[in-house]
């Protein structure tokens, strides 16, 4: 019982202290994160010989300083984590739900747009659509946001199937309640905690594909600091200057990390409580 | 007179899906049922699994579309009715406590829901309906602001009678409400229930498998077997003198506690009731110790007791 | 006669909550002994503890626990899952999650018999098909090929009796075995351990909480109330003089087919079980009886009514209720 307590809190304290950073950003960059100056290069972090206190983590090949990258990456990937959830929370959970509780014809075309969304590869869509409109960082987190609900839509879907035959559901009806206020008012509460485990999960993923899509050039255009441009910008280096590469990978795992712990967590908590 | 409630010519089927090992199997739950209850009266339900009581009760409640036939509340189908005026008229108390009642919010909103579903009442009207609704099925006011999970499964059930009758309906469909309760906690909800059932006036449609509690709360029993009634009569005509076969059977099996006795031999053989399987002839033939060759290829008539040799 | 199954003070403990308080019953050859109460009252695990299969975070304690002449209790683990399905065995309330969903009838029983006798697949066929036969069930080696779900609860019921009886063990635990089945099957099903427990001199320890039951199967009967034995008698005696109060107020609360008096109130016990932890000292029921005295916080004497009839209370036993 005590374990799911720490994967809870350290998965808080990693992801809160990410987002404060995130949310505070402009204010703790040291430099700008857009400065180059190219005769402070590759700079090592402050540890190694040759660092210094000025910039903490060093700087990168055209001399930007790393820390203020690392720090505006964070809100780039806070940023892309919370509209993905939000935009494909709202698709998927509307979706399941109505599969869920209407069933019958809606449930099958649900199920329909489903398997048509699992049969998308993702880099695909993410490759056409900066073709046809050129890559951002609001392009990004629309495409993530409108292709990543499918865990939310299935989950909602099984949840509300199994809401739906229990007692108190038939007892609101019986009491007269219109569906919308089943649906909203004794469904809805009881499927959210399901709903926010899953939320860590693709909060997950998508700072992870955004990394990845960066990484091969179809997200975040340069000079914006997406942690997954830092590692691809890296690559060439990384024999040389490791810390280049080693550094936003590690910050990348460590949230990443700490996004799943937080959602293990939850899920222990909410879902013993919910048991009950 | 009107009768509270009544089914007209009720049926039920569901189409069990294929499956990579079995085509679809058309499932008879309810069978062309009829049946009407005197405003005021206590009808019993009773039967085994597969007998269909659960569907009527679902049928009756609303919850439930019939596949043919109509019910009738008050003289007016409830098909044509809107949630409102069927909620005002007709409630349900369940059989599992755990699950009757929403986890995620406090007692008293739970029994208020009925009165906001049905709008018009105003806001302190129905905190004191629904407060003396609460003292009035035994509940201390103070449960009024706790979780279901902090009640105990006979509190939960007072709590789920509160939220039928605080919107004072004219039938309650009580199914199974005593079956996942303690034998002592039994007690207390059948006593609960007889005193409301008396206060407000209440048409009662009380199902179980458990005779002994019909029999002391019904003054008619209706006895279902494969989605039909095979016998249907005052409570004393069908304990005192059971006609149906299947009807002595269920009467036979009931062990009282009376010490000394032994087991009762029940003659009926090795099946089971399936629904999805409904033998032709009388549905109750393969099971029945007094069949006779007629009932293998003729279904009785339509009666009060659905025997060929009933009036034998 | 040496008892075949000898519990002396057996107590259970999940952290602080104590479900069993120091119980003690007998069962002897031939003998149904019914351990009977409501829900939380600590029956089902008392069965589960002389057969070793309480969960990881229960406390067993116990003087003994005699199985013919050897201590359960201090047996290991190995000893005990020997005996398991050999000579003790266990029947459960649920006959839809006792069976494997996945192996069929016939794997299941033969592996039964192959673990503990070494039979050959065949041998072991042949006697599982013949204990089916002999629980009632037709067609036994079609039904050996059966899985689970192709059959209905009474069936399965039956085939769960025919497992646990292929090794001819000397003790049946029965929890709960009809509770979960129709009323017209439940009768069948009774009838046939009755005849089993002629035939095999079968002791049988049933758990219920259905007093119609008890009153139609058993030889003896122990009641119990938050964890304690509170009443035990031959069951003859426990329904023509039931003494304790939570006796009497259970017997009120049913109601009886054909002297059912509609209208009437039925008796019923006021309030519900406690909780109990293990510091609790005194009689269990006292909240609830319209009979306690201050000195029913205190220890409560185990009473003798006769040489087969004991109970845990303070009043005589022609106490009666208050006018």
């Amino acid at each position: 019982m005590r374990r799911h307590r720490v994967s809870l809190w350290t998965g808080a304290v990693i992801v809160g202290f990410t987002a404060l950073v995130a949310i505070f950003a402009p204010l703790l960059t040291p430099h700008d994160p857009f400065a180059q100056n190219l005769s402070q290069r590759f700079l090592p972090p402050v540890w190694l010989p040759g660092g210094s206190a000025a910039h903490l983590l060093g700087t990168d090949q055209i001399g930007r300083d790393y820390l203020s990258r690392l720090i505006l990456g964070a809100r780039i990937s806070m940023m892309i984590g919370t509209t993905t959830i939000l935009m494909a929370g709202t698709i998927g959970t509307t979706l399941g739900i109505l599969g869920g509780y209407f069933g019958g014809p809606v449930d099958r075309v649900v199920m329909f747009v489903v398997s048509c969304r699992l049969a998308i590869p993702l880099i695909l869509v993410a490759l056409t659509v900066v073709a046809l409109i050129g890559s951002s960082l609001a392009v990004v987190m629309l495409t993530l946001g409108l292709l990543l609900w499918e865990r939310f839509a299935v989950v909602s879907r099984a949840t509300t199937r199994q809401v739906c035959g229990l007692d108190y559901v038939a007892a609101a009806w019986a009491a007269g309640c219109s569906r919308s206020w089943i649906i909203l008012r004794e469904v809805l509460p009881n499927i959210i905690h399901h709903l926010i485990v899953i939320a860590t999960i693709d909060m997950a993923i998508a700072i992870l594909l955004e990394a990845a899509l960066s990484f091969l050039g179809l997200g975040v255009p340069p000079p914006l600091p997406s942690w997954g441009l830092m590692i691809a910008e890296a690559k060439d280096y990384m024999f040389f200057k490791p810390w280049v590469i080693e550094i936003p990978g590690l910050a990348l795992l460590v949230l990443v990390l700490g996004i799943n712990l937080l959602g293990d967590g939850l899920r222990d908590a909410l879902g013993a409580q919910a048991d009950r | 007179m009107t009768p509270a409630i009544e089914a007209v010519e009720l049926s039920r089927s569901f189409v069990q899906g294929a499956s990579a090992f079995a085509p679809p199997r058309r499932v008879v739950a309810v069978d062309e049922v009829s049946l009407s209850v005197a405003p005021g009266r206590a009808l019993g339900i009773v039967g085994e699994s597969g007998c269909g009581k659960t569907t009527m009760a679902r049928i009756m409640l609303g919850l439930l579309p019939p596949t043919a036939g109509t019910v009738r509340i008050d003289g007016r189908s409830l098909a044509t009715m809107d949630r409102r005026e069927r909620a005002r008229l007709i409630q349900p108390v369940f059989q599992d406590p755990m699950s009757s009642l929403n986890p995620r919010r406090r007692i008293r909103d739970i029994v208020e829901l009925p009165l906001i579903a049905a709008g018009r009442v105003p806001r302190r009207e129905r905190r004191e309906r629904v407060m003396a609704m609460l003292e009035r099925v035994g509940l201390s006011s103070a449960t009024a602001v706790r979780y279901p999970a902090q009640l105990s499964g006979g509190q939960r059930q007072r709590v789920a009678i509160a939220r039928a009758l605080v919107i004072e309906p004219h039938i309650l469909i009580c199914d199974e409400p005593t079956s996942a309760l303690d034998v002592s906690v039994q007690a207390q909800i059948l006593n609960l229930l007889a005193e409301l059932r008396a206060t407000f006036n209440l048409t009662l449609v009380f199902i179980s498998h458990n005779l002994a509690v019909v029999e002391h709360i019904a003054d008619e029993v209706a006895v279902m077997y494969l989605g039909r009634i095979v016998e249907h009569a005052t409570a004393d005509a069908v304990f005192g003198t059971p006609q149906h076969p299947y009807t002595r059977a269920l009467l036979a099996s009931v062990l009282t506690p009376e010490p000394g006795l032994g087991i009762p031999d029940v003659p009926l053989g090795e099946g089971y009731p399936d629904p999805a399987n409904i033998p032709r002839g009388c549905r109750f033939h393969p099971r029945c110790p007094i069949a006779i060759p007629r009932c293998r290829t003729e279904p009785p008539a339509r009666a009060a007791v659905e025997c060929h040799l009933a009036s034998a | 006669m040496t008892a075949v199954l000898e519990i002396e003070d057996l107590s259970v403990n999940f952290g602080t909550l104590a479900a069993v308080r120091g119980i003690s019953l007998t069962v002897q050859r031939g003998e149904t002994h019914c351990l009977v109460g409501e829900s939380g009252c600590g029956k089902s695990v008392s069965a589960l503890s002389v057969m070793g299969l309480l969960p990881r975070d229960a406390r067993a304690d116990a003087a003994r626990i005699m199985f013919a002449d050897t201590d359960l209790f201090r047996l290991s683990e190995r000893r005990l899952a020997r005996l398991r399905g050999d000579r003790m065995a266990m029947i459960f309330q649920e006959p839809m999650t006792s069976l494997n969903p996945a192996y069929t009838i016939g794997s299941q029983m033969t592996e039964v018999l192959r673990r503990h006798r070494g039979t050959s697949r065949g041998e072991a066929a042949t006697r599982a098909a013949a204990m089916l036969e002999r629980v009632g069930v037709s067609a036994p080696e079609m039904r050996l090929g059966q899985f689970p779900h192709q059959l209905s609860g009474g069936l399965r019921q039956r085939v769960m009796i025919a497992m646990a009886l292929l090794c001819e063990p000397e003790l049946l635990i029965a929890d709960e075995p009809t509770t979960a089945l129709d009323v017209t099957v439940q009768a069948q099903i009774l009838r046939l351990l009755a005849r089993l427990q002629r035939e095999l001199g079968l002791a049988v320890l049933l758990i219920t909480h259905d007093l119609g039951i008890v009153a139609r199967t058993a030889h003896r009967v122990s009641v119990m109330y938050a964890g304690e034995i509170v009443e035990q008698a031959t069951v003859a005696e426990l329904f023509a003089a039931p003494t304790h109060p939570y006796t009497r107020g259970l017997l009120a609360s049913i109601p009886v087919p054909r002297k059912v008096r509609r209208g009437e109130r039925l008796g019923s016990i006021p309030g519900v079980v406690p909780a109990i932890d293990r510091t609790f000292v005194g009689c269990a029921f006292r909240d609830r009886c319209a009979r306690a005295t201050d000195s029913c916080a205190a220890l409560v004497p185990l009473r003798e009514m006769s040489d087969e009839h004991h109970y845990r209370c303070r009043l005589d036993p022609a106490w009666s209720e208050p006018a």
